[in-house]
């Protein structure tokens, strides 16, 4: 099918970006890769009556290093959260996550911004922003303001960017050496959407867990944060018995529901299995 | 609402400006406004594959993109790359390994090669099956495509260029 007939502007500020999705009453959608909203433009489950094309709006670029945070335009591509150098260094879970994201093609065009603010809850970028601990930067009407990871994912296809608003950037706490790092995913198939992927960062100076954060995809309306199993990791030095304490603890974090071939049970002894892949690896990787 | 827009870009090497309707897909630009229907339209929502093209260098979805968002842009298409020749050697080993039957995926199936054989390194058969995860084919069982590709591979790393194939009948 072809979408239905729209406007088109593009704003090269995110000033003139905000102010035409005014003009436009709201019935506008902002697109940048287009990678997913396309689609649902095609087969009409979307139709705005304008497209505001942000991929040309400077501010929302860059790959830079603040401080103590990476810096990432909303506009960076799939392609480059692999290939680029910063990020495999300072946010090694994306790197790790984007071979699963989509395939070449789509790699090549989607945006982390997109991909974000989508909030998939099968999405490998959502988690792994919960996973590092992120802070999304929204730009509105009244100006910019920060929201953590935490409080970004709301529902299913849900965030705390409200109409109009304009996903800016991500501020990401860097990894260091003394942080270890794993992300995988099961599959039916290679490629496949994931029956439930995980990302984990662990901040290990010495033998012992110092901090733990671990994020899980396609268990739940939003990516969520495994709580439970993070404080069974806090001061372990990732032996196996520590590590079928955060297994076991998952019961706690995840509350998958039952699907056509996925019964919720399944669904969480996968995850199980996965957490246990890749603390044993992390473990192993001393 | 749907006044025509202009856009101007780079198609094959050639400037091109032209008046659009936002809604066009530049799939369905390239096939009907400038006549190069070897990009082919298959899903027409990024699935298939089957029209890859190259857009800033990169394989993209033609059907993935409005014609009025590559304003500006350099787009590549198979026919593109045949004349240059750059592809030359994928399009005769695709013959002579039989990777291709009916043909309608056979342009992505290139692009796709195309964008994996322009990287560094000469890629696995596992890496060559990744690269193509995105390219339908309901034919030949995608077996005789990773062949080709991976034929062409190593000739490549052993120092044979992709026009040597035009001096030679096929």
């Amino acid at each position: 099918m072809k979408a239905r007939a729209f406007s088109y502007v593009r704003p090269v500020t995110i000033a003139e970006a905000i102010d035409a999705f005014a003009a436009a009453g709201g019935e506008a959608s902002y697109i940048a890769g287009g990678q997913s909203l396309v689609p649902a433009l095609a087969l009409r489950l979307q139709a705005p009556e304008c497209l505001i094309d942000i991929a040309h709006v400077e501010a929302l670029r860059g790959i830079e290093r603040q401080g103590g945070r990476l810096r990432l335009g909303a506009l960076t591509r799939h392609v480059d959260a692999h290939d680029d150098p910063l990020i495999a260094r300072y946010a090694p879970l994306l790197h790790l996550a984007a071979p699963h994201v989509a395939h070449p093609a789509i790699r090549n065009r989607g945006t982390l911004g997109g991909s974000v603010a989508l909030a998939d809850p099968a999405s490998e970028f959502p988690a792994m922003m919960l996973a590092m601990g992120a802070e999304m930067e929204i730009a509105g009407p009244e100006g910019t303001r920060r929201v953590p990871a935490d409080a970004f994912f709301q529902g299913v296809y849900e965030t705390a960017i409200e109409p109009g608003e304009l996903l800016v950037a991500f501020h990401i706490p860097v990894a260091g050496p003394h942080h270890r790092c794993a992300f995988d995913e099961l599959a039916r198939r290679r490629g496949d959407y994931a029956l439930v992927g995980c990302g984990v960062m662990l901040a290990m100076p010495g033998d012992v867990v110092e901090d733990a954060r671990i994020a899980f995809l396609s268990v739940g309306p939003t990516p969520v944060r495994a709580r439970a199993a993070e404080v069974a990791l806090l001061g372990s030095r990732l032996d196996e018995a520590a590590i079928r304490t955060a297994q076991t603890a998952l019961a706690e974090d995840l509350d998958p529901t039952d699907e056509a071939h996925v019964p919720a049970t399944m669904r969480l002894h996968l995850a199980r299995v996965l957490l246990g892949r890749l603390l044993g690896g992390l473990g192993a990787a001393t | 609402m749907s006044a025509t827009h202009p856009v101007s870009l780079s198609v094959n090497g050639e400037q091109i400006s032209r008046l659009v309707e936002p809604r066009e897909t530049l799939a369905d630009f390239l096939r009907r406004d400038l006549q190069l229907t070897g990009t082919h339209t298959g899903c027409e929502m990024g699935v298939c594959g089957a029209c890859l093209v190259l857009m800033d260098g990169r394989p993209v979805h033609a059907c993935l993109t409005f014609a009025v968002q590559a304003s500006g842009a350099v787009v590549e298409t198979v026919e593109g790359l045949s004349e240059s020749a750059e592809i030359a050697d994928l399009q005769r080993t695709f013959h002579e390994r039989n990777a291709l039957q009916c043909g309608f995926c056979t342009p992505g199936m290139l692009v796709s090669a195309h964008g994996l054989l322009t990287r560094p390194g000469v890629p696995s058969r596992e890496e060559i099956r990744d690269a193509l995860s995105g390219n339908y084919c309901r034919c030949t069982g995608y077996e005789a495509i990773v062949d080709a590709i991976e034929t062409v591979a190593r000739r490549r790393s052993a120092g044979e260029r992709a026009a040597r194939f035009l001096e030679e009948p096929a």
